[in-house]
């Protein structure tokens, strides 16, 4: 009797922790059980609101519907076929041309290495740094912090041409490692933005702690700042990521060859070849390709990239 | 949080060594030293020596094999007499223009519709941001597909809906290119800028929504006198976003029309390029990039000035 009245109860609090989590991680003030507030209160704007979303929603999917329709036809399926219908018959071919004759699978592999190399250095120098602003231990640090802000003003396109001129007197040019350095940099002022913003939400009195305890600043580094910054962690290697992975200018100024080409430079030189600049299908199974890790990381980790993708807005 | 809690009731904890000052300070330094370094010094390699490099750039001639040579004001002057940088200026001032009026109304109408808390609207904001993970080269070429004459999605409409109208060469057309470059661009950024909306509009108290709503004001006046006003500093942000990255636009131009039709949509990233990479005149070239810079700069600090509201925290508070 008293094993059966308990274990409801057990389940109850057992079941209320991940709510609990939930409602965390949705952060304070806009949690999504709330009813609608104000604007949007009338059944008629509500449905005038349901339209207007809803034809938005076609026209974001329209064009990418379109170009996954074609990837999944041949040449010959889509010259003659309904372009809107899966009519005509549907073929995977597409997808085998792009790695069996393209040449795209190098792009795909040099991506995967910029985008990871990107990711590490930002991260690891723009929490570098961002410990020490926080800090505040010495004029130096204020001093940097300052400047780093200035770049953010700063449009890449605008010295595009000396950084192209500096990456050929290192003897860097077409390598991955100039792309990598050059979109690393361009990158991290936005992060240590990020970074310092999150390093600073840490109470002080841990900080104070520590060193009265005679912790170093390297162990304060370790043991504080580097475990309570995961979270941020995440959202600033997404930011760093995207960055990275879709970045079309630096790889177009700074390599050429075939062998150090990446996935967006490498998507522009095979639809501009004669000889798939008409295959329509083989591009866009080409693109769904370039896109498809991102979109599968999306899916999975959505929250940090809306938060990662908000990097861009402080840019 | 656990290493910490030790720390604390560590016995030894109650008297720490100090060591002199003077040894501390200069440890403390170091180690700004240290953990600033790697930053700074990628940083001052790619980004604050370009920037210099670029203004002195400007009041040379190179052409990269050749010896560099001073020449003063020349390539400026050039710039105030060139009429393709003319053209080029005030096609990006038309791209930018057209971008933000096409895109600040979409951006603030469905930031509001996803900051309701319908649960479908969530769903539909998923979606939205796709095209945020689509690579600008990517989203060049869908639209290519989508557009092309003849074979592209929007000619079959005209052949097989006898919509003889979107029967166009959509890139090739020196009156619409420019417009549908427009097009192409909000459908890539409009996602981003209601993410912006949302954010601004989720920050706004409740309380002013119930007051209006004891106040009886209709559905457009609580729009008119509580949200538009509260989302000041949101439009703010969002509009210098907007123009600030169409003064810089590159890639979908360079990848959809190369500036073409003629030179009608050759914004002046587009010139830029020409003139530096193609007749590889990088002198001349600086020029136009300094001229794009200060632009941007300019209108970040117009903007910012005209409302007293700082960019970071502007930026901060559409986000975080």
């Amino acid at each position: 009797m008293s094993a059966a009245t308990a274990s409801p109860a057990v389940f109850e609090a057992v079941a209320s922790r991940p709510i609990a989590a939930r409602v965390v991680r949705d952060g304070g003030g806009r949690t999504r059980r709330r009813r609608a507030t104000g604007v949007g209160g009338g059944r008629a704007a509500r449905f005038a609101a349901f339209v207007l979303g809803t034809v938005w929603l076609v026209i974001v999917l329209l064009p990418i519907y379109y170009m996954v329709l074609a990837s999944f036809r041949t040449q010959g399926q889509y010259l003659s076929g309904n372009p809107w219908l899966p009519t005509g018959g549907l073929s995977l071919s597409s997808y085998g041309t792009v790695f069996s004759a393209t040449g795209l699978g190098i792009d795909f592999r040099n991506s995967a290495i910029l985008t990871l190399a990107t990711i590490i250095i930002v991260v690891l120098c723009s929490l570098g740094a961002a410990y020490r602003i926080v800090r505040r231990a010495s004029h130096f640090a204020a001093v940097s912090f300052r400047l780093i802000l200035f770049g953010l003003a700063v449009p890449i396109q605008a010295i595009i041409i000396p950084i192209f001129i500096i990456v050929v007197k290192m003897h860097l040019y077409d390598t991955l490692i100039a792309v990598i350095l050059a979109a690393s940099a361009s990158l991290i002022a936005v992060a240590v933005l990020l970074m310092v913003n999150y390093v600073r939400a840490i109470p002080r009195e841990l900080f104070d702690a520590m060193t009265v305890d005679g912790a170093g600043e390297w162990t304060v580094f370790a043991r504080l700042v580097w475990p309570m910054a995961r979270p941020v962690l995440a959202v600033v290697s997404i930011f760093a990521g995207l960055g990275a992975w879709n970045n079309f200018l630096l790889p177009l100024i700074l390599t050429q060859s075939n062998a150090n080409s990446v996935l967006p430079v490498g998507l522009y030189k095979v639809a501009s070849t004669s000889q798939y600049g008409i295959d329509v299908p083989v591009v866009m199974a080409a693109v769904l390709l370039s896109v498809l890790p991102l979109v599968l990381l999306y899916f999975g980790l959505r929250r940090q990239f809306v938060q990662g993708l908000g990097g861009f807005a402080i840019r | 949080m656990a290493t910490v809690s030790t720390v604390l009731s560590n016995e030894r904890a109650v008297a720490p060594v100090r060591r002199p000052r003077s040894a501390r300070r200069r440890m403390l330094l170091l180690a700004d030293v240290a953990g600033l370094s790697p930053t700074l010094l990628l940083y001052g390699l790619f980004i604050v020596i370009p920037v210099l490099f670029a203004i002195f750039l400007s009041f040379t001639t190179w052409d990269v094999v050749g010896p560099l040579r001073w020449v003063g004001v020349a390539n400026w002057s050039r710039f105030f007499s060139d009429p393709g940088a003319h053209h080029a200026l005030l096609v990006t001032l038309e791209l930018v223009g057209l971008s933000w009026l096409v895109e600040t109304p979409l951006a603030m109408a469905l930031g509001l519709f996803i900051a309701g808390t319908q649960r479908y609207r969530s769903v539909y904001a998923a979606i939205y941001l796709l095209p945020l993970l689509l690579s600008t080269a990517g989203i060049a070429l869908m639209w290519q597909g989508v557009l092309s004459p003849e074979f592209g999605g929007l000619a079959w409409f005209s052949f097989h809906l006898k919509l003889s109208f979107l029967n166009q060469n959509w890139l090739g057309s020196p009156g619409i290119t420019l417009y549908v470059l427009v097009v192409i661009i909000a459908w890539q950024f409009v996602p981003f800028h209601a993410l912006i909306y949302q954010a601004g509009r989720r920050a706004i108290p409740r309380e002013m929504y119930e007051a209006a709503r004891v106040d009886g004001a209709s559905l457009a006046q609580t729009f008119r006198y509580v949200t538009l006003p509260q989302l000041r500093y949101t439009i703010v942000t969002s509009s210098m976003l907007i123009v600030v990255g169409s003064l810089t636009y590159f890639d979908i131009i360079f990848i959809l029309t190369e500036g073409g039709p003629g030179d009608t949509t050759r914004v002046l990233s587009l010139y830029m390029y020409d003139t530096g990479f193609l007749q590889t005149e990088f002198g001349y070239a600086s020029v136009l990039a300094v001229v794009l810079a200060v632009l941007g700069i300019a209108v970040a600090l117009l903007l910012i000035r005209l409302t007293g509201f700082g960019k970071m925290d502007s930026g901060r508070e559409g986000i975080w």
